[in-house]
């Protein structure tokens, strides 16, 4: 056994009502890599990341994640809820719009995941979450309320969030489009530590020199299909598909 | 007005209101209970995303909003046992027509609740590994519940003067009470001024808290 696989998607297809928004979406990524998914808004990338961690419910296809399978179509629904958030739980998510809890400060929404899903006591999901916030920067603020603080802050807590319940794969939805451009490069920074230390990463972004300097796999797709898919330099700079190298013409102006 | 004010015949009876007093702080808490739990229910039915389940949850609540208290108490006791071939006793009557009646409001203010929390906040609980249910309990339902504390309040109140209406089948509420003091006093403007003041003595308070309530949560 070569390389092992940490995300095998097979044969993904998903619609809303009669828009079909995934078709026939196969890839694979091998564990501790990290794949970036670009292409213009409507493409289908957020929905394909959040198919990954059934927060869509795919209409037909196989998702894997270390190891475990789930088969969508008739079959979907045998599925229980328990089974549902066990497959979730193997996954960090961090949103656009961050999506913090409003209702806990800053420590109790990185606690939550191990507290409230792993049953885990207080103290220690403390000893859990406290060294997290500190990775992401964040250990003075553990008392605040998520309202006062800034994007970039929020964001930061996010990840802490998602990494507490001790995920295999971290996907990012646009985690940077929301924050100012100073903010921008903090949070990559966390993203790009992270994929130095193994961490098998699913991202969905516009940024694309951190696709191409941090991920190993670059994924285009447009109308719900994967147009192109390789090495992550080779699909930045030298884009194989006429789609692909359009879209790419509107960046280049701005990344160097 | 001339009128000669005398309340002492009237005080003379005050055993008589103060059983009014129970029935009906009795049948306004055991309704807002009964009220609570079914609308809770009513509205996860609603939400439960299967049509079987909820088309009759909200054709429930709409029957029960769009009909007058009044009318869903004397249908109750009167056609209801019909219906079914049952009897009803008057509490039992009631208690039923006032519950349901609670229940579609409830039901109302727990789904307004829910629906102004941002859909983001599922969307992060459920990636964190959480079941429905813990969602609701952890992220979801404490952020809804500042929201309809006010609203809750309010339909207390409401509650509490719609058991007035249980008089009309012979419950022996407050109003019921006022009424056989009235008959046995000739006294109908200090009975129902006695009646009044308690009324208001108990829900002025209960409005009050209500206000402070919504400015400390600032809705």
């Amino acid at each position: 056994m070569s390389k092992e696989v940490m995300i095998d998607v097979v044969n993904l297809e998903k619609s809303f009502g009669k828009h079909k928004v995934l078709e026939d979406i196969s890839f694979s990524v091998p564990k501790g890599k990290v794949i970036a998914l670009i292409g213009p808004s409507g493409s289908g990338k957020s929905t394909l990341l959040r198919c990954i961690n059934l927060l869509e419910m795919p209409d037909a296809g196989a998702i894997t994640i270390n190891g475990k399978t789930m088969d969508f179509g008739i079959l979907s629904l045998r599925y229980r809820t328990t089974e549902l958030a066990a497959f979730r739980a193997e996954t960090g998510m961090v949103f656009q719009s961050f999506n913090l809890f409003p209702n806990m400060t800053v420590l109790e929404n990185v606690m939550a995941g191990q507290r409230f899903v792993k049953g885990i006591s207080k103290d220690e999901a403390e000893l859990i979450a406290r060294p997290l916030l500190a990775q992401v920067g964040m250990e003075g603020f553990a008392a605040s309320m998520p309202q006062r603080l800034s994007g970039g802050q929020k964001q930061r807590v996010a990840i802490a969030r998602a990494l507490a319940t001790n995920p295999k794969v971290m996907l990012f939805d646009e985690a940077t489009s929301a924050l100012d451009p100073q903010r921008v490069a903090e949070i990559l920074a966390i993203m790009r530590e992270l994929a130095q230390a193994g961490m098998t990463q699913v991202v969905v972004t516009h940024e694309m020199s951190y696709a191409r300097d941090v991920a190993d796999i670059v994924m285009f797709m447009a109308d719900g299909r994967v147009v192109e898919s390789g090495p992550a330099r080779q699909v930045i700079e030298d884009p194989q598909e006429e789609r692909t190298r359009d879209f790419l013409k509107h960046f280049h102006a701005g990344c160097s | 007005m001339n009128y000669h004010w005398d309340f002492g015949d009237v005080l003379h009876y005050w055993p008589l209101f103060e059983t009014g007093l129970g029935y009906t702080l009795g049948f306004t808490l055991i309704s807002a209970v009964i009220g609570m739990v079914t609308g809770a229910l009513l509205t996860l039915l609603r939400r439960s995303g299967w049509k079987i389940l909820s088309v009759p949850a909200v054709a429930f609540v709409e029957v029960f909003r769009c009909t007058p208290a009044l009318v869903q108490l004397v249908w109750c006791y009167y056609a209801l046992p019909v219906v079914l071939d049952i009897t009803l006793s008057p509490m039992m009557a009631a208690l039923l027509a006032l519950s349901c009646y609670g229940a579609a409001f409830y039901s109302e203010i727990f789904r307004a609740g829910l629906d102004t929390v941002d859909i983001g906040q599922w969307d992060a609980a459920y990636a964190l590994g959480m079941r429905p249910f813990t969602a609701l309990r952890r992220v979801i339902g404490p952020q809804a519940f500042k929201i309809m504390i006010a609203p809750l309040v309010s339909q207390f109140v409401l509650q509490l003067k719609n058991t007035s209406l249980v008089s009309v089948v012979t419950v022996p509420d407050l109003v019921y009470q006022g009424q056989m003091v009235a008959s046995a006093t000739y006294k109908p403007l200090e009975v129902y001024t006695t009646i009044a003041i308690i009324y208001f003595a108990i829900l002025f308070p209960i409005t009050q808290v209500a206000r402070i309530l919504e400015r400390r949560y600032h809705v």
